[in-house]
């Protein structure tokens, strides 16, 4: 196992955001993380990472409870939902800077290639549009050979051809024996490339399992739409 | 925390503010210098500048740079690196490039007056350290109030409340307490509220070391008597040093704590 929630609380102010969350994540499958907007996605993701302290519950990552501990992110790239950078440092800078801060070794040339960045390495960040910066934003999370990855919302503002290419990345990581947790609004996009997955609604886990489960218990035949009429099968996973 | 500190400050000295804040004192040093023609009171015209506006550059400064690097601090976050290294790395790189931009931008012009040949070399380097206690204190602070309030606009009002309070109100509040007791022996107490505000402490500690302090009067008198001496000397610095510390504390406690 990957990953391993245990019974995970959170609350901001009065708002109860996760509900006593139990997950498991394992290895070498690709999860999307769906459910409606203020469902508690990226909290989860980000108490998995260590940047929302839950208030209750036990979150492992590789067998390992991450409380009070940080070294444990070095196993995962993440890729943020908005990529802001220090606008006064160039893209080749803002590379060689994560590479040193994570002192680890990275292959980005290929990933530079693959996305077309070569004209924009010596361009600063703050000159760079957002789908350009949402590549440089791929570039820095893929470039890392970690065991565990995190997308968080990874298609905005790619191009088509962009977007082929981050599906063909992911799908190559998967070959490798990779575990991807994916959050997207796109519909299409995580049929493509999800083998599970886990829907969250209030803050618990409503329905967890394959396309072909979701379809049955929805009873329908296209996934956008069993998605849609997910809250109407009354059973929880 | 050390690669944190340094991409902070390379961030930051790359960028078009920290240029303005040195060509200021560059242009403040020489202009009094070469107005005045004397070094010594050029240092006390300077004293009155900057002990008001270091505090205010470095509380606008940091609470700016923390909200604008949020994005930024999140990606930091997610790699592995200690927390408290991240907050404490970007501190030190803002409060260490705005000392930078103050002992260049006025070191510079008084180099080359010939300050090294003159006596006033002390009170300016104690001018110079002083601003740079002010510096990283208020930037300490700011650093506090914003990673506490996640409106930037609370933020930011608290913050230049907290300066105002420091540099206006409370000599305010201190005068009017001394008219109000007059009657009570306030030695003590004047020196105990002139101790607790950094900004007071730095102008009382330059003002006593350039011998100007019979103009104060009775009180000066009794300034001189304690801050004047090494011990006095010794326990300002130590409070000024803990009003440093005090906040790098607490920015490290809130740290550990905030969701992001």
């Amino acid at each position: 196992m990957t990953i391993e929630i245990e019974d995970l609380h959170k609350k901001f102010g009065k708002n109860q955001v996760l509900k006593g969350v139990d997950l498991t994540i394992d290895e070498g499958h690709i999860y999307a993380i769906l459910g409606p907007n203020g469902s508690g996605k990226t909290t989860l993701i980000k108490s998995i990472l260590g940047m929302v302290i839950p208030n209750k519950g036990q979150i492992m990552v590789l067998e390992k409870p991450i409380k009070k501990d940080w070294k444990y992110r070095k196993q995962i790239n993440y890729l943020p939902q908005i990529a802001n950078f220090p606008p006064n440092i160039k893209v080749k800078e803002l590379i060689h800077m994560i590479k040193d801060l994570r002192n680890s070794v990275a292959d980005e040339t290929e990933l530079i290639t693959l996305f077309g960045l070569e004209p924009f390495l010596n361009k600063k960040l703050s000159t760079l549009s957002g789908g350009t910066k949402q590549k440089v934003n791929i570039v820095l999370t893929f470039m890392f050979d970690s065991p565990l990855i995190i997308l968080d919302e990874p298609t905005t503002g790619l191009d088509p051809k962009a977007l082929i290419r981050l599906k063909e990345l992911i799908q190559k990581e998967k070959t490798q024996g990779k575990t991807i947790l994916i959050t997207s609004h796109i519909m299409q996009f995580v049929e493509e490339v999800a083998d599970e997955i886990v829907y969250l609604l209030e803050g618990e886990i409503y329905f967890k399992g394959n396309i072909e489960k979701l379809l049955k218990q929805t009873e329908q035949t296209n996934f956008e739409h069993a998605i849609a009429t997910i809250t109407n099968i009354g059973s929880h996973a | 925390m050390l690669k944190i500190l340094k991409y902070s400050f390379y961030d930051l000295i790359r960028s078009r503010w920290s240029y303005v804040y040195f060509l200021f004192y560059l242009a403040l040093g020489f202009v009094l210098l070469f107005l005045n023609n004397d070094v010594s009171k050029a240092v006390i015209t300077l004293m009155n500048v900057i002990i008001v506006l270091i505090p205010l550059i470095g509380t606008i400064f940091g609470v700016m740079y923390y909200y604008n690097s949020r994005e930024f601090t999140e990606l930091l976050l997610a790699q592995p690196i200690n927390r408290r290294s991240i907050f404490m790395g970007q501190y030190f790189g803002v409060a260490g490039s705005l000392t930078m931009s103050l002992v260049l931008g006025l070191g510079i012009p008084f180099v080359l007056y010939g300050l090294l040949r003159s006596n006033a070399i002390f009170d300016f380097s104690l001018l110079l350290v002083t601003g740079a206690f002010l510096t990283f204190i208020f930037v300490g602070l700011s650093f506090v109030i914003a990673i506490s309030n996640e409106n930037k606009i609370k933020g930011f009002g608290y913050a230049v409340l907290l300066w105002l309070f420091l540099a206006v109100v409370y000599d305010g509040l201190f005068l009017m307490s001394l008219i109000v007791f007059e009657e009570y022996p306030l030695d003590t107490f004047s020196l105990v509220a002139t101790a607790l505000n950094p900004i007071d402490l730095s102008r009382i500690l330059i003002l006593l070391k350039l011998d100007i302090s019979a103009l104060l009067g009775y009180t000066g008198a009794i300034f001189k008597k304690f801050f004047g001496t090494d011990l006095g000397f010794l326990v300002s610095m130590a409070i000024l040093l803990l009003w440093t510390v005090l906040p790098i504390l607490g920015l490290g406690h809130k740290a550990k704590r905030k969701d992001f």
